[in-house]
C-alpha cells in the first residue's frame, strides 16, 4: 500500500480518528473494570481471611470458578443473563424493559471477572505483611476500619504492585473481548474500519498497534508508582 | 432452566470437546517446542538473538490475541485469498479452515508467554548444578537435556499448570472465527435450539472440569523424581 493511499484511508476518511476514540473508551472501560475489580478484590480478599466459614466457601467457590471459565464464555453469560436477569425483576416490578448501557455493561463484567483475580494477588500482599506492624497498631488502639485504611492498605501496596500492574495488562487485553457483543471499542472500530474499506490486514496491524502503545505506555506509568509504593521497603 | 435439549444436541457437544481438546493439544505441544527455543535465546550471550526474542514476546504479550487471530484469519486470509495460485492450489481448503489460524496464533502467543516463564525458570536453576554437570564432562546439548531442562521443569511446575488452564482458556476465542470448538457448539446450540444461557452454562460446567482435569494431571504424572527416591 502507497504512502497517500495510506494518509486517504487514515486521515481524509477518518480511520485515525475514529480508531483513536476507540482507544479513549477502551482506556474508560478498563479503568472502570479495574476499579470495580479492585473494590470486588478487596472485600472478597477480607472475607477469605476474616470470614466465616460458609462465607469463606463462598468466596473460594467464586474466585475458583470464575478463574477456570473462559473469560469470552464468562462474558456472553453475564452479558445475555445479566440482561435478562434485571428486565426479568424490572417486569417483576411493574416496570417496563430496558436496554442496558453497553458501557456500563462492559464494565460491570470485566470488573467480575477481575475481581476473582486482584482478590488472590490481594489475599497474598495482605499475608505478606509482617505481623508484628498490625499487632503494633492494635496495641496503640487502632480501630478496625483505621487499621486498614492506614495500616493494611498502604504496607500491603508494595507486595501487589507487581501482580496488580500484571492484571491492568490483562485486563486491557480482555477488554478486546467485548467486541464480540457489539459495545464500540477499539477492536469493534477496527472491525468495522476492516469491514467497509476491505483493508482487513492494514486496519487489524493498526488496531493491534494501538493496544501495543496502551500496554508499553502502562508499562512505564507503572514503573514509576512501583518506584513510589516501594521507596520505604528495605533494600537489598 | 431446561437441560432436555442436552440428548438432541449432545454430537455437537463432544465434537466441540474434541475440537477444543485438539486445539489445546496442537497448540500446547508446539508452542511449548518454540517457547523453549524463545527462552534459550533469551538467556543467550548472541545480543541479536536475545534482543529479536525479547521484541517478539513484548509484541506478542503486549496484544490482544483476540486481535492476533483476527489479523491471520481476516488479515493474511484475505492477502491469500487475493492470489489466484494460492486459492488454486491443494492447501486451499486447509487454509480456509479457521482452525489453522488460531491454532497458529495460539502456538506463537503460548511460544511467547511460555517463553518469558522458562525464561526465568532457567536463570533459577543453581549454576552449581550446570557447573557439576560441567565437570562430569556432558557437551552443551547434553547438560541441557539431562540437567538444565528437567530442573527448570520442576521449578516451574506450578506455573506451567496455570499457563495450561490459560492456554484451554484462550482455545474459546477460536469460537469468533467460526470454528466449532466447545464454546462453538454451545452458540450453535443457542442458535438452534432457542435457548439463551443453558447451552454457555452447560459448556462452562465442562470447561471447569476440563481446568480440573489438567490441574490433576499436572499433580498426577510431573511429580518430583527426587522425592520418589
Amino acid at each position: 500500500m502507497s504512502l497517500p493511499e495510506f494518509s486517504q484511508l487514515f486521515i481524509t476518511d477518518g480511520w485515525l480518528l475514529a480508531l483513536l476514540q476507540g482507544a479513549v473508551i477502551t482506556l474508560q472501560i478498563s479503568a472502570g473494570a479495574f476499579l470495580l475489580g479492585l473494590g470486588i478484590g478487596l472485600v472478597v480478599a477480607l472475607i477469605k481471611l476474616k470470614g466465616s466459614r460458609w462465607m469463606v466457601g463462598l468466596a473460594n467457590c467464586y474466585t475458583t470458578l470464575y478463574r477456570a471459565v473462559p473469560e469470552l464464555l464468562l462474558i456472553l453469560l453475564l452479558y445475555y443473563a445479566g440482561t435478562d436477569l434485571l428486565n426479568a425483576l424490572l417486569a417483576e416490578a411493574g416496570q417496563s424493559s430496558v436496554q442496558v448501557n453497553g458501557f456500563i455493561a462492559a464494565v460491570l463484567v470485566l470488573g467480575i471477572v477481575q475481581g476473582a483475580y486482584s482478590a488472590e494477588i490481594i489475599r497474598g500482599a495482605i499475608l505478606a505483611i509482617p505481623f508484628g506492624q498490625i499487632e503494633a497498631a492494635r496495641s496503640f488502639g487502632v480501630e478496625r476500619l483505621l487499621l486498614l485504611r492506614r495500616i493494611i492498605l498502604p504496607s500491603m501496596l508494595p507486595y501487589a504492585m507487581g501482580g496488580l500492574s500484571n492484571l491492568w495488562l490483562v485486563l486491557i487485553k480482555d477488554s478486546a473481548l467485548i467486541s464480540v457483543v457489539g459495545y464500540s471499542e477499539l477492536l469493534s472500530v477496527g472491525k468495522q474500519a476492516a469491514g467497509s474499506t476491505k483493508h482487513y490486514l492494514v486496519f487489524y496491524l493498526a488496531v493491534a498497534a494501538c493496544y501495543f502503545l496502551m500496554t508499553l505506555l502502562s508499562n512505564l506509568v507503572f514503573q514509576l508508582i512501583e518506584r513510589h509504593s516501594n521507596r520505604w521497603m528495605p533494600k537489598h | 432452566m431446561d437441560f432436555s435439549w442436552i440428548t438432541e444436541f449432545a454430537s455437537e457437544l463432544v465434537r466441540g470437546v474434541g475440537i477444543t481438546l485438539a486445539l489445546l493439544l496442537l497448540s500446547g505441544l508446539f508452542g511449548f517446542i518454540l517457547a523453549i527455543m524463545v527462552a534459550l535465546g533469551r538467556v543467550s550471550s548472541n545480543c541479536l538473538l536475545a534482543g529479536s526474542m525479547r521484541a517478539y514476546s513484548s509484541l506478542f504479550r503486549g496484544t490482544p490475541l483476540l486481535v492476533q487471530i483476527y489479523i491471520l484469519y481476516y488479515g493474511v486470509g484475505s492477502l491469500f485469498a487475493s492470489y489466484p495460485l494460492i486459492r488454486g492450489s491443494a492447501l486451499w481448503p486447509y487454509l480456509r479452515e479457521g482452525f489453522w489460524y488460531v491454532c497458529l496464533a495460539l502456538i506463537l502467543s503460548v511460544g511467547a508467554y511460555v517463553g518469558e516463564v522458562l525464561r526465568g525458570g532457567l536463570r533459577a536453576v543453581p549454576r552449581g548444578e550446570l557447573e557439576a554437570g560441567r565437570a562430569y564432562g556432558m557437551g552443551r546439548w547434553l547438560l541441557l537435556r539431562r540437567v538444565w531442562l528437567p530442573r527448570t521443569l520442576q521449578i516451574l511446575k506450578p506455573t506451567l499448570a496455570g499457563e495450561s488452564i490459560m492456554l484451554l482458556k484462550s482455545t474459546a476465542l477460536a469460537s469468533t472465527v467460526a470454528v466449532t470448538d466447545l464454546l462453538g457448539a454451545a452458540n450453535l446450540v443457542r442458535a438452534q435450539s432457542l435457548r439463551v444461557y443453558e447451552p454457555l452454562l452447560a459448556v462452562a460446567l465442562i470447561y471447569i472440569s476440563l481446568a480440573f482435569l489438567i490441574e490433576y494431571g499436572f499433580s498426577r504424572f510431573a511429580k518430583q523424581p527426587q522425592r520418589l527416591a
